[in-house]
């Protein structure tokens, strides 16, 4: 049929793994969007959901590093992670390999992907679920976009991406839903956790909202020595991020929630498209 | 012999329970197989979370290896902040530090809801 729901969220491992150290204030307000993300999402009715995140060694390696992979199979385990650190249980995720398989066919005619049979979800994938799909009903379609060994895809192939996974959404019978997770600026996993540059941040999120291609893949801004600089490793995630923006294809998106909570080391981030914009 | 090795390691213990279990039970035994320096494998075997931040290896990898260890979070980055201290900055890889030794980057909210541990 086709997209029929696009948006971000941040899923850094804290967000659940030290909720008990957050600001009970702006930690609940930030569930509230997260959990009405979900709410809007499964509004939509969609099929499956695409989850494109940045994972983090969960399946990949620099041994046999793709820029681009999806999951084809009928269920996935998660969380990688101790269950107790990231305080989410361990469970079976369901999948879809029908549609996974169709959806891989239609976004090879645009972009060189590698496909994986099996996954292992880690914080990427299963902290976003624990808020949007809380009752692990919808099957899943993962995707990733290395992040985190570079070299790294440029920005425009994150695009291209994109775009061949709309043009695979509307090649399609069923209702697909498109969610990519992570970033914004951060500085993950190292003494830095919790530097956050929240004027970046909103800058960021106000090209993502313009959904201005231009201002998304301007190289003097996002070039990686750049986004190193200025945003941290965890920078490198906008890849997720952007990658949406072109599966919206012009829509405008809407921020509900961009705050820094410095124990969940991001801005923590829930945005959506209006796909009746366009 | 190489930062390479050592991730490629951690990666594997990382996301197979069986070899999780081995290096619970023999951590020289399970390193056996990579090419690693003496250096490397005491860090890996100790665990030393400091000279493994030192080494380069990867934040991403490095933080399910210390959740594995049951190292809480805080004492997580302290660790790394030692480690810089006792020997000196990251020598390799994107995960440096660049904040100060001493800086409080993520203060952790003192509330009615319990110690935060
Ligand atoms: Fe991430």
């Amino acid at each position: 049929m086709s997209l029929v729901f696009a948006g971000v969220c941040s899923h850094a491992p804290g967000i659940t793994g030290r909720a008990h150290m957050a600001d009970p204030d702006v930690r609940d307000r930030f569930y509230d969007a997260f959990r009405q993300m979900g709410d809007d999402l499964r509004a939509a009715k969609p099929d499956a959901v695409v989850i494109i995140a940045a994972e983090h060694f969960a399946n990949f390696f620099m041994n046999n590093m793709p820029s681009f992979a999806i999951g084809m199979a009928d269920s996935y385990e998660g969380p990688i992670e101790d269950p107790g650190w990231l305080g989410i249980e361990r469970r079976q995720v369901p999948g879809n390999r029908d549609i996974s398989q169709r959806f891989i066919t239609e976004v090879m005619k645009g972009s060189d992907i590698a496909y994986a049979e099996e996954w292992k979800f880690d914080h990427g994938i299963m902290v976003p679920l624990n808020f949007l799909t809380p009752d692990y009903d919808i099957p899943v379609i993962p995707v990733n976009i290395n992040c985190q060994g570079p070299p790294l895809a440029p920005l425009e192939r994150a695009w291209a991406f994109g775009e061949s996974m709309r043009q695979a959404c509307e090649a399609m019978p069923e209702r697909i839903a498109i969610i990519g997770t992570g970033g914004i600026s951060h500085w993950p996993a190292t003494p830095d956790s919790g530097k956050i540059n929240e004027e970046w941040d909103l800058d960021f999120m106000d090209r993502w909202c313009r959904n201005d291609k231009a201002a998304l893949l301007d190289d003097d801004a996002y070039n990686d020595l750049k986004v190193y600089a200025d945003a941290g490793q965890g920078g490198f995630e906008i890849r997720t991020y952007l990658t949406v923006s072109a599966a919206a294809r012009g829509a405008k998106g809407v921020v509900h929630f961009c705050e820094p909570i410095p124990i969940f080391a991001v801005s923590c981030t829930v945005a959506t498209y209006d796909l009746a914009t366009v | 012999m190489t930062l390479y090795a050592v991730q490629k390691f951690l990666y594997e213990l990382n996301r197979t329970r069986a070899l999780q279990t081995a290096y619970e039970e023999d951590r020289h035994a399970v390193l056996e197989p990579f090419d690693l320096t003496d250096e490397e494998t005491s860090a890996l075997v100790e665990p030393d979370i400091g000279k493994l931040f030192h080494l380069g290896v990867n934040g991403q990898i490095l933080m399910h290896f210390a959740a594995f260890h049951q190292i809480e979070w805080q004492d997580y980055l302290q660790r790394m902040r030692d480690g810089i201290a006792d020997y000196g900055p990251v020598r390799e890889g994107v995960y440096a530090m660049t904040t100060g030794l001493d800086d409080v980057v993520a203060p952790v909210h003192q509330s009615s809801e319990g110690s935060a541990s």
